[in-house]
């Protein structure tokens, strides 16, 4: 069977008009539609935010690194002193600075509660450095570093963001997933709604048959009928999704990942995509099924 | 135009129902086909009109092989085989003037106006054109159905058992559009039991008699 895209983009009314109107398939598939196009709205946005978030999150860490200085009290501010000297004449450093007691305090208060007396603690010094565009060589400064103050120990975060690199991978994958999951559902589901239309509508096709219809004919009569329902209930769902995102909790709120759940710039676009991606799905599920159901009625 | 060749037809249980018929419907003649229910009267016009592919044999439509047919072929030829079935097969969502107009809009042929009033005025239906089918009378079915067999101008005309549902006036009357086809140089193939039919037309054209019974097709006598 032959079927050009461009029959199903022409316009028919009196075409259209020889499949009669069917209720619950009608219905099955403008909700499956908007259903399936919410939760896709859904996943996009998740695997939007994900790969924006786990980009900022490792671009901060990545442009950061920690120097600690674990030293005996009365040394402890000559290695301060040495490093700081160390880093001054070290390139591809934009920053650093030394934190204070109170920030350390802040630091470890999660752990250890609020006013803790941290000036008679074991408590290292930590210096946080920022590097310039070009970055520095981590290698070159920790043996400068072990060579000027023994008790200092470069921390680059390599550690760190490798975790949440690959965590925002993994996120980002099951976005992906429940996309094409979702994409699988919804084909299955018009599927299931143009095989029962099909099925309910023998004795119509019969009929065009007998007046000398073509199996192009009376399949593009279906899939467009199908197509149009589902482009209708996309977009409706498409419009909710978006209107139930732009209801989350503001993204300036905080650096949570669940309060960055959202559409920005350009992905604002994305859900323009969903209604004809969900209108493609249905052609070729209706297509398909119309394949089926006529070449079963020779 | 219409040519089957030894042609046997069986069920799928492998019983029956047609065997060893033979015949040719020339152009421009009028051929009643006769023979009591479940002879296979109504199997015989759907070989012709390639519904049916026989089990046996060889069915030659404008002189193409049934069988050699591909699906869209077929779809062509029925715009070139007009067919008033028994139970009119109407598109009850559609309107009587919609469902007349059917085979040309199936086949991408545009509909003159003009042309369908003229159509739905001979059958004597220009009044009935906006009703659905099922708020038509049986006589009005039957007519429309035999608008709808002619919109596309074939160059036969199959109706299986026109009058099966219609007073006799009402059957005079059909008979009397499906002549002026035939004087109009169209092939006419009626099936129906109705003897007072056969009789009737008799008296206006030129008619072969043809009977179907224990599956052989043979031609009637005069005792009709």
């Amino acid at each position: 069977m032959k079927l050009s895209a461009l029959l199903l983009l022409a316009t028919d009314r009196q075409a259209d008009r020889i499949v009669p109107p069917t209720g619950y398939t009608a219905r099955l598939t403008l909700f499956t539609a908007a259903a399936m196009a919410f939760l896709a709205i859904f996943a996009i946005a998740l695997s939007l935010a994900t790969s924006r978030v786990a980009s900022q999150w490792s671009d901060a860490l990545a442009r950061s690194s920690t120097i600690r200085i674990s030293a005996p009290a009365p040394q402890m501010n000559a290695q301060i002193a040495a490093v700081e000297r160390v880093l001054q004449t070290t390139p591809g450093i934009a920053d650093f600075r030394v934190l204070s007691r109170d920030e350390q305090a802040a630091l470890l208060e999660p752990w250890l509660g609020a006013g803790i007396p941290i000036e008679s603690l074991p408590v290292p010094a930590l210096i946080e450095v920022i590097e310039d565009e070009d970055g520095f060589a981590a290698e070159g400064l920790r043996l400068r570093l072990r060579a000027e103050a023994p008790g200092a120990v470069l921390d680059d975060h390599t550690r760190w963001r490798q975790p949440l690199v690959e965590a925002a991978r993994g996120l980002r994958v099951l976005g992906l997933l429940s996309l094409l999951l979702i994409a699988g559902a919804t084909g299955a589901m018009i599927t299931l709604g143009a095989q029962a239309a099909l099925a309910a509508n023998r004795q119509v096709i019969q009929v065009l048959r007998l007046v000398g219809a073509r199996d192009t004919y009376i399949a593009g009569a279906f899939m467009r009928r199908f197509t149009n329902r589902a482009a209708l209930g996309a977009t409706v769902g498409s419009m909710a999704g978006v209107i139930a995102i732009t209801l989350l909790p503001g993204t300036n709120t905080a650096e949570s990942f669940l309060t960055d759940l959202g559409f920005q710039g350009a992905g604002w676009l994305t859900p323009l995509l969903v209604p004809p991606a969900v209108a493609a799905l249905a052609l070729l599920a209706t297509r398909a099924a119309a394949e089926r159901v006529l070449k079963g009625l020779s | 135009m219409i040519e089957l060749d030894n042609v046997a037809y069986s069920y799928g249980n492998g019983s029956a129902l047609l065997a060893d018929v033979s015949l040719k419907l020339a152009p421009g003649s009028f051929h009643f086909l006769t023979g009591p229910s479940g002879a296979g009267k109504t199997t015989f016009l759907k070989l012709c009109y390639l519904e049916l592919q026989p089990s046996l044999g060889h069915v030659q439509v404008f002189g193409v092989d049934a069988a050699q047919l591909t699906r869209n072929a077929v779809a062509s030829l029925r715009l070139k085989i007009g067919v008033v079935h028994q139970d009119c097969q109407f598109l009850d969502h559609l309107s009587v003037a919609e469902n007349i107009a059917l085979p040309l809009t199936v086949s991408g042929r545009p509909v003159s106006k003009p042309d369908l009033d003229d159509l739905l005025g001979w059958v004597g239906l220009r009044h009935q054109a906006s009703q659905m089918p099922p708020e038509l009378s049986g006589g009005e079915r039957q007519r429309a159905a035999l608008a709808r067999a002619v919109m596309t101008a074939p160059d036969i005309i199959l109706a299986d058992e026109p009058t099966g549902n219609v007073d006799w006036e009402m059957s005079l009357r059909l008979l009397s559009l499906l002549v002026e086809l035939n004087k109009m140089g169209k092939t006419v193939l009626i099936a129906t039991h109705d003897l007072s039919l056969i009789r009737a037309a008799k008296s206006q054209v030129a008619t072969r008699v043809l009977r179907i019974s224990g599956g052989r097709l043979t031609l009637a006598g005069a005792d009709l």
